[in-house]
């Protein structure tokens, strides 16, 4: 024993005094290292960078990015190792002293293979766990949980001792935990500890993690991963089931804006206008002109454009509606399916027009910086354009249904609505509630067009991809009440994302169109029909 | 006993025509096959295609105009049955096509060569026999339209909620075609014919015979519809666009008339489809279109709807200036003549164009019995065209 201990003195005696001479600088386990990295052979190499990685020293970073570049040099001769920069200027690793002129003669690279790539990434992956900056710091262990390497454990357990952050120390937890789950070597106890961190985790890759663990895993730690796996698909069910509402939400919203409108429209006046879509189609070529002019004269201004769209859409596409209304509608009542026929011709007009005066390709509309960008809800995604859609329905929602409820125009509305004759004799100008509800239900589609410019093509085709979706929305939901088209936006939309998932996008839209057409079996005037006694309607 | 029911339920006009479509059946393949192209008579091969478009395109109108004009069913989805009739056909001309395909497989079509598919789709089978694919062309669409009636007639949908779900059946059939996994070539459709009933598509004596086809499909069509209208079925129709309460509260079962003529329309709009795509060479989703089923609906506005004869010609002439127009340099100009068209008809031609000159002519006549009161006569029984 002791003589083994003798003689192992005697070499770590000799080593020092060889890497001594050979470098000129005093020994130590990083100069040991570095070493290694000279001695031309893989598992040599494979020593060096682990315990370079591991030496602390502050140069540790820089030599092994250099290896991974391929500008790693050494000196068998010499044993000297050189780190090559981008202007090809030595400088000696050990040192970290610049060489003058070209250096030892047998300058060659230290030689890589596949495997040493791996350990190279993942000795990276552990200099990283130690940056100062905390996101490098999460990246680092987020890769650490990706690739599970067992040489990573001292580093991450240095690292989550002296953790502050706590999104950071969390993340270093949980790589550590996978790495112990992968481990040969680690006891029953920690395994299970490891499983609940990733239960806590609870997203696909903790899945991914669970399931492939290896066959030698203890029974006791199999069962506890099985349990795991089961909660965590619960939740995650659970997340993709409150993702696609949220979808739901988002696409009915759209369809609300789109079919609001039209509602109104039909609703006081029976006919239904084709052209609808148009009106959505010149809000959305509004807002590009404002935001035109505003790129042009005020860039400043350019994250109020969509607050100065707004009203000038609404008027926009109102006078367009009340021209048409004065123009063709009104000779043409009493007869529902002649004024289909007339406002698609209409649409067409008004769609060639556009084409004609901006070119048919798609416009760009930019986002404002308040409507750019998304945030993480647990395990959703929210972009902002879609929650501020939303929010911006709902308001036009609730400020439609106060003027309704509030106002006299409301109030006539709605009388005609009921009952024309019955309103006409009371002394309401029928006709000027016409021509005032079809400015509205237009202004409206308008500010839809607005909205609809943030997240879709601004195109004079825009219109036509929303008029049979809010056609659908209006049938189902029935007329005259803004409560109905609202429970049918938001059924469609929901319907349709969650359908989506089994049937794809375009085979959903076909099953919501057939199931449709079969409710109409049911409730011929939608969902919330206005009770009378006509014959017909 | 046909032979006098179709002679007692024409009229002058409809004889007129009838006479008319027999002569330009007979006279343009003889004048394309016969004369030289120098010849100043000398019909084009192209113009007779074109002209054999035109004439489905009008037994296509005939089938909105039976529906809309004598039953007030306004159907935005017509150009489905159209397309449906056209697949049919175009999957017998696939099939037709053999080893003669780019990747020579004997039974599959190239697409599906293209797409990997093992074998042929069971709804594909039989459509190598001509018949079977006559019949197809004939049920496909009038078996949706019978289910899609049945549904839409019993729970009186009507209106323009009818106008709106048709519009949307033929959406989703739209969507559902454009589809590699449907099985009829996605969005490329069905194309590169060669045969039909062994003979080249592309022969003008074929393209002759096709178009002299389209114009007895047309005719036989016309006098369907005709003795239909002008019998007491007919009636029971035009009670039901004018007052459909009032004639279900004398006992007819109003969803029975719809159901029964909704069908047939739909078959013939089928028919019109079959021979419509061996003349265009083509068929694809975009047939489908929301958009071309409205514009069908327009031909027979323009024309005159409740008149047989106006929607033939409505659907000629619109079709006409389209071909002018798009041709040249007034394309970009087109939707607004189309728009225009709908605006223009709906407010100050709503009868038409045959339906006004039928209009001036009662008039004149009814002025005429005004000065000679002498000839009472019994009031018209025909009915009237759509006001």
């Amino acid at each position: 024993m002791r003589a083994f201990r003798d003689r192992l003195l005697a070499l770590v005696f000799a080593l020092g005094v060889l890497a001594a001479l050979a470098s000129g600088a005093q020994a130590g386990p990083y100069e040991d290292a570095l070493l290694r990295l000279t001695a031309d052979s893989f598992d040599d190499t494979i020593e060096g960078i682990n315990g370079v990685a591991l030496s602390g020293n502050p140069r540790a970073a820089a030599v092994i990015e250099a290896l991974q570049d391929g500008r790693l040099l050494f000196s068998a001769e010499s044993k000297r190792v050189f780190i090559k920069d981008k202007s090809d200027k030595l400088t000696d690793a050990a040192s970290g002293e610049a060489v003058a002129g070209a250096g030892p003669a047998d300058l060659a690279p230290v030689r890589l293979n596949n495997r040493l790539r791996r350990i190279i990434q993942a000795a990276l992956g552990g200099l990283t766990l130690l940056a100062p900056d905390p996101a490098k710091r999460l990246e680092a262990a987020q890769a650490v949980f990706r690739s599970r390497d067992a040489n990573a454990l001292p580093t991450l357990d240095q690292a989550i001792a002296k953790e502050t952050d706590p999104r950071v120390k969390q993340a270093l937890i949980e790589a550590r935990a996978a790495v112990v789950l992968y481990l040969d070597t680690a006891s029953e106890a920690d395994k299970l500890e490891a499983v609940a961190v990733i239960r806590q985790r609870g997203d696909q890759e903790a899945l991914g993690l669970l399931g492939g663990l290896p066959a030698n895993t203890p029974p006791a730690v199999k069962k506890a991963a099985a349990d795991a796996i089961a909660s965590i698909e619960n939740s995650l069910a659970m997340w993709t089931a409150l993702q696609n509402t949220w979808y739901g939400l988002s696409l009915g919203s759209v369809l609300l804006l789109a079919a609001i409108g039209l509602a109104i429209t039909f609703g006081v006046m029976g006919v239904i206008n084709m052209a609808h879509g148009e009106m959505v189609m010149l809000g959305a070529y509004t807002t590009f002109v404002v935001q035109e002019v505003i790129r042009a004269r005020n860039p400043a201004l350019f994250d109020y454009s969509l607050a100065i769209a707004i009203p000038l859409a609404f008027l926009v596409a109102g006078f367009v509606g009340i021209l048409i209304e004065r123009g063709i509608i009104r000779f043409l009542y009493g007869r529902p399916l002649e004024t289909l026929l007339a406002t698609w011709g209409l649409s067409l007009i008004l769609q060639q027009a556009v084409r004609t005066t901006f070119g048919p390709t798609n416009k760009d509309v930019g986002n404002p910086s308040w409507m750019s960008g998304a945030f993480e809800l647990g395990h959703i995604t929210i972009t902002y354009n879609r929650l501020w859609i939303v929010v911006f329905t709902l308001l036009i929602f609730v400020g439609l249904l106060g003027l309704l409820r509030f106002t006299r125009l409301g109030l006539e509305m709605r009388a005609v609505t009921q009952n024309r004759a019955m309103a006409a004799s009371m002394g309401i100008r029928t006709a000027r509630i016409d021509a005032l509800t079809f400015g509205l239900g237009s202004g409206i589609a308008g500010l839809a067009g607005v909205a609809l410019s943030q997240i879709d093509n601004v195109s004079p085709n825009l219109g036509q991809g929303y008029i049979i979706d809010s056609f659908m929305v209006v049938v189902f939901g029935g007329v005259g009440n803004l409560w109905g088209t609202l429970v049918g936006a938001f059924t469609l939309g929901i319907a349709n994302k969650f359908l989506e998932p089994y049937a794809g996008a375009v085979l959903a839209k076909i099953a919501i169109l057939v199931l449709i057409i079969l409710f109409i079996q049911k409730r011929p005037r939608g969902l919330f029909a206005l009770k009378g006694r006509a014959v017909e309607a | 006993m046909i032979g006098g029911l179709i002679l007692r339920s024409l009229d002058r006009g409809g004889i007129v025509f009838l006479v008319l479509l027999a002569a330009i059946a007979i006279l343009v393949p003889v004048l394309n096959l016969a004369l030289p192209p120098y010849s100043p008579f000398y019909v084009s091969s192209y113009l007779v295609a074109l002209f054999g478009k035109y004439l489905c395109y009008a037994l296509l109108a005939l089938s909105i105009d039976l529906i809309w004009g004598y039953c007030g069913i306004l159907s935005l989805g017509h150009g489905a049955f159209f397309a449906l009739g056209g697949y049919a056909m175009g999957m017998y001309l696939m099939r037709q096509i053999g080893t003669r395909g780019v990747y020579a497989h004997p039974v599959l079509p190239d697409f599906m060569v293209f797409l990997n598919w093992p074998e042929l789709p069971v709804y594909w089978y039989g459509f190598q026999h001509f018949p079977y694919a006559l019949l197809m062309i004939v049920l496909v669409p009038g078996a949706l339209a019978f289910v899609f009636g049945w549904f839409a007639f019993r729970s009186r949908v009507t209106g323009v909620y009818l106008s709106i779900i048709t519009q949307a059946l033929t959406f989703a059939l739209m969507l559902g075609f454009f589809r590699n996994n449907f099985g009829f070539g996605g969005n490329n459709g069905l194309t590169d014919f060669k045969d039909i009933l062994g003979f080249n598509v592309q022969a003008p004596g074929t393209r002759a015979a096709l178009f002299a086809t389209s114009c007895v499909a047309l005719g036989i069509g016309f006098i369907i519809c005709r003795v239909i209208v002008s019998s007491k079925f007919g009636k029971v129709l035009v009670a039901i666009r004018d007052a459909e309460a009032r004639t279900r509260f004398l006992g007819y079962r109003v969803e029975a008339y719809k159901l029964l003529v909704f069908t047939l329309s739909a078959c013939m709009a089928g028919v019109a489809g079959a021979l419509y795509v061996p003349q265009v060479g083509i068929i694809n989703p975009s047939e489908f279109s929301p958009a071309n089923s409205i514009e069908a609906v327009i031909w027979v506005a323009v024309g005159g709807r409740g008149t047989l004869t106006g929607a033939v010609l409505g659907a000629v002439l619109v079709n006409y200036g389209k071909t002018y127009f798009t041709s040249g340099f007034l394309a970009p100009y087109w939707l607004f003549v189309l728009g225009g068209l709908f605006v223009a008809v709906t407010l100050l031609l709503p009868r038409g164009v045959v339906g006004t000159v039928w209009h001036w002519r009662g008039e004149w006549r009814q002025r005429r019995q005004a000065a000679a009161p002498e000839t009472t006569r019994v009031p018209d029984a025909a009915p009237r065209p759509a006001e």
